[in-house]
């Protein structure tokens, strides 16, 4: 037991009492988990949690678009979206490092070397995104200084959090490399490790080039690419690969041959086409003309290796007759399958080319692809881990057929996808709009886009995006419930799926 | 089942992937720093900071076929003339203003940001500040009380009061003014520029 768990003084003891009092309503039990997996589901809290923010925001920005007025001056549209879309990427982010926490004691055949560090690197994140939160939401904005960049915000679309905060994610960021690299050391290394390790060199040496302050505007936001670009659509790529990769071996039993060499042939596919597809957001900003061309084709090939993996997860589960452990968490595998090949891939492709995306760069394009690719991605797979989580923090128990209540699972799903695709489409029709009537005729002027704006298309498209907004907000309200009940009391044991040869 | 060919082997993709992933992270580092040689401010694609005592207009132009810059003789801001040292320090105010008053949450600059409010990037060259000789005046009333001088055009939006002082609206003209010289390679298309209407 770590030292972290014997002492409890003040609001900590009263923190984990609480979270006592919560494991035994939710008929949780610590002891079914190995180190890394404790604090693994104590990251997916947080996601859950944050998750929920990210909807309500979300919610709210969209209701700003039908009655301007709402919340002016209280709430306004650009606190309510930022908060949106820092939630958003901050509970994926958590989902992933509760991912890998999850599978490392697993894969390395060893017990993680300092997970003390990793339990403190928690809630020291915990803290700071409290910290965060609640100076976006109740100071806002400030003065055109350095002051206002270091502690309240430093005004960049997805990585506003200010510069403690920078340093702070950094710190906690090396923590988990740490442990991560430590316990493979110690352990054993795989295929698995190697990539996963590789990869989040990357991602945390990429953040790095998001804290610097720079005036020449062209500079900032080639740089602020690096992060965003690189991250979403190649290192995020990677790491969801490995979560794929490892749970497909896990809950279908397919062989870790297989699953070893698909990752490679992915990451080569990911990284040889998301790398240079870092170009299409170089097209505009004042960057050299070579960029329409290296951007235009190699981000046309990024739907490439999104393919490969729709083959694999549907080609395995096809060889193993979908037999597997944890259905809930099978449907999630597969909606990401489906959900990363349509909003990555082919919602991405379809705007990519330098041709269209003159017109279409900075409409409600973007934001059809934006949700519909973060959800069919990442948001899908990380709900398929909570069900992974779930099933042992349960006591490994059955998630078959038959399973009680069955309904909410399937009709979480079913909401969840069915709403953001409504909305993925209602944004595509106010794209296609503003694209035609802003863009092509009026030629991009303030005129131009609010008479696109006020377009009766624009407007059903918001009220409908509105309502699917609402449905996706229901579906997670039913995930929720589902995810603190399903396998409750239940008594079977999860079925054993025998590996492949 | 007989063995597994080569081109299906575990190591040969190992070996695919890290030369791939090496092969292309070391072009985007060679581009790197040829895109940012090239993006000096100063250059021919990114002006220097005192280019805001010119005159800036974006035509298109019928031999590239494309949209671009076009930058005139004098046109002082303020009716006053910067050095490029006090040029920088001007649009390095408006540049940390548009950061600090998170404007990108709502306007999109250079077309990347949120799109509840309109694109800034040729902001200063709209023909929505009338004519050339309102407009600094305009923008600077607009900036420091957006309440009062609402630019809604029939959609009820509003921006909100950010309390900028006179300084930093100051400022977030001259960045303006200083991004709207940014050659983008044509982006926005078909803009009509505040100059068009006046000629």
């Amino acid at each position: 037991m770590s030292n972290i768990e014997m002492v409890k003084p003040g609001l900590l003891g009263t923190v984990q009492g609480k979270l006592k009092t919560f494991h035994n309503w939710a008929g949780v039990d610590d002891s079914t988990l190995n180190g890394g997996q404790k604090l693994a589901v104590k990251y997916f809290m947080a996601a859950v949690i944050l998750f929920i923010f990210q909807i309500l925001f979300g919610l709210l920005a969209a209701a700003q678009f039908l009655i301007p007025g709402f919340l002016y001056e209280i709430l306004d549209f650009s606190v309510n979206r930022m908060v949106h879309i820092n939630a958003m990427i901050l509970w994926m982010l958590f989902g992933f490092i509760g991912c890998t926490y999850w599978l490392l004691e697993d894969e390395s055949g060893t017990e993680i070397v300092g997970l003390k560090y990793g339990v403190i690197g928690y809630w020291v994140l915990m803290a700071a995104v409290t910290v965060v939160v609640l100076v976006y939401l109740l100071i806002q904005t400030g003065a055109g200084n350095d002051t206002t960049l270091w502690l309240i915000n430093e005004g960049r679309e997805y990585i506003e959090a200010p510069r403690w905060a920078d340093i702070g994610i950094v710190i906690v960021v090396l923590i988990f490399f740490a442990n991560v690299v430590l316990t493979f050391s110690k352990g054993k290394w795989s295929g698995i490790a190697g990539v996963l390790t590789l990869d989040l060199v990357a991602l945390a040496g990429l953040y790095l080039a998001g804290m610097f302050y720079m005036t020449n505007i062209t500079h900032e936001q080639f740089w602020w690419w690096w992060v965003i670009h690189l991250w979403v659509e190649a290192t995020w790529e990677v790491l969801v690969g490995v979560i794929m990769a490892w749970s497909l071996m896990t809950i279908l039993g397919v062989s870790r041959k297989i699953v070893t060499t698909w990752l490679y042939i992915e990451v080569a596919l990911m990284f040889g086409s998301g790398i240079l597809g870092l170009g299409h957001h170089y097209f505009w900003i004042g960057t050299p003309e070579y960029w329409l061309t290296i951007g235009g084709f190699f981000s046309a090939l990024e739907p490439i290796p999104l393919v490969a993996m729709v083959v694999h997860a549907v080609y395995d589960s096809g060889e193993r007759s979908f037999k597997n452990l944890n259905h809930p968490a099978m449907a999630w595998l597969i909606a990401h399958a489906f959900g990363n090949f349509f909003g990555a891939g082919v919602w991405g492709f379809m705007h990519t080319l330098p041709q269209i995306n003159l017109y279409t760069h900075g409409t409600q394009w973007s934001a059809s692809h934006g949700h519909l690719a973060f959800f069919g991605a990442y948001a899908t797979i990380n709900i398929a881990f909570f069900y992974i989580a779930i099933q042992h923090w349960r006591g490994n128990v059955w998630m078959g057929a038959g399973l009680a209540n069955a309904w909410r699972w399937k009709w979480a799903l079913g909401l969840l996808n069915f709403g953001v695709l409504g909305m993925t489409i209602a944004l595509l029709i106010a794209g296609y709009e503003q694209s035609f009537i802003e863009r092509a005729i009026e030629g991009s002027t303030w005129a131009g886009y609010f008479s696109a704006q006020n377009h009766p298309s624009f407007i059903n498209a918001m009220q409908w995006r509105m309502f699917f907004g609402w449905v996706t907000a229901a579906g997670l309200g039913l995930l929720v419930w589902d995810l603190l009940t399903i396998g409750k009391g239940e008594t079977r044991k999860a079925e054993v799926i025998a590996p492949a040869k | 089942m007989s063995e597994t060919p080569k081109w299906a082997s575990e190591s040969f993709w190992k070996k695919v992937a890290v030369w791939v992933t090496a092969g292309s992270f070391l072009i985007l580092v060679v581009l790197t720093f040829d895109t940012l040689k090239q993006t000096t401010a100063g250059g021919e694609r990114v002006q220097a900071y005192s280019i805001i005592n010119k005159k800036i207009d974006y035509q298109f132009d019928e031999k590239l076929h494309k949209f671009m810059p076009v930058i005139g003789g004098e046109e002082l801001l303020f009716g006053q003339k910067f050095t490029e040292d006090e040029a920088e320090a001007l649009v390095t105010l408006g540049k940390k203003t548009t950061q600090a008053k998170n404007c990108m949450n709502c306007h999109t600059l250079l077309g990347n940001g949120a799109y509840y409010a309109p694109d800034l990037t040729k902001a200063w060259l709209d023909q929505g500040w009338l004519t050339t000789e309102l407009r600094e005046e305009q923008m600077l009333k607009f900036l420091m009380d957006p309440e009062k001088n609402a630019r809604t055009f029939g959609s009820g939006r509003k921006m909100p009061n950010l309390n900028i002082t006179e300084a930093e609206a100051r400022g977030v003209v001259a960045f303006l003014k200083w991004m709207s010289a940014i050659d983008t390679n044509g982006f926005p298309y078909n803009f009509t520029t505040i100059e068009a209407e006046v000629e």
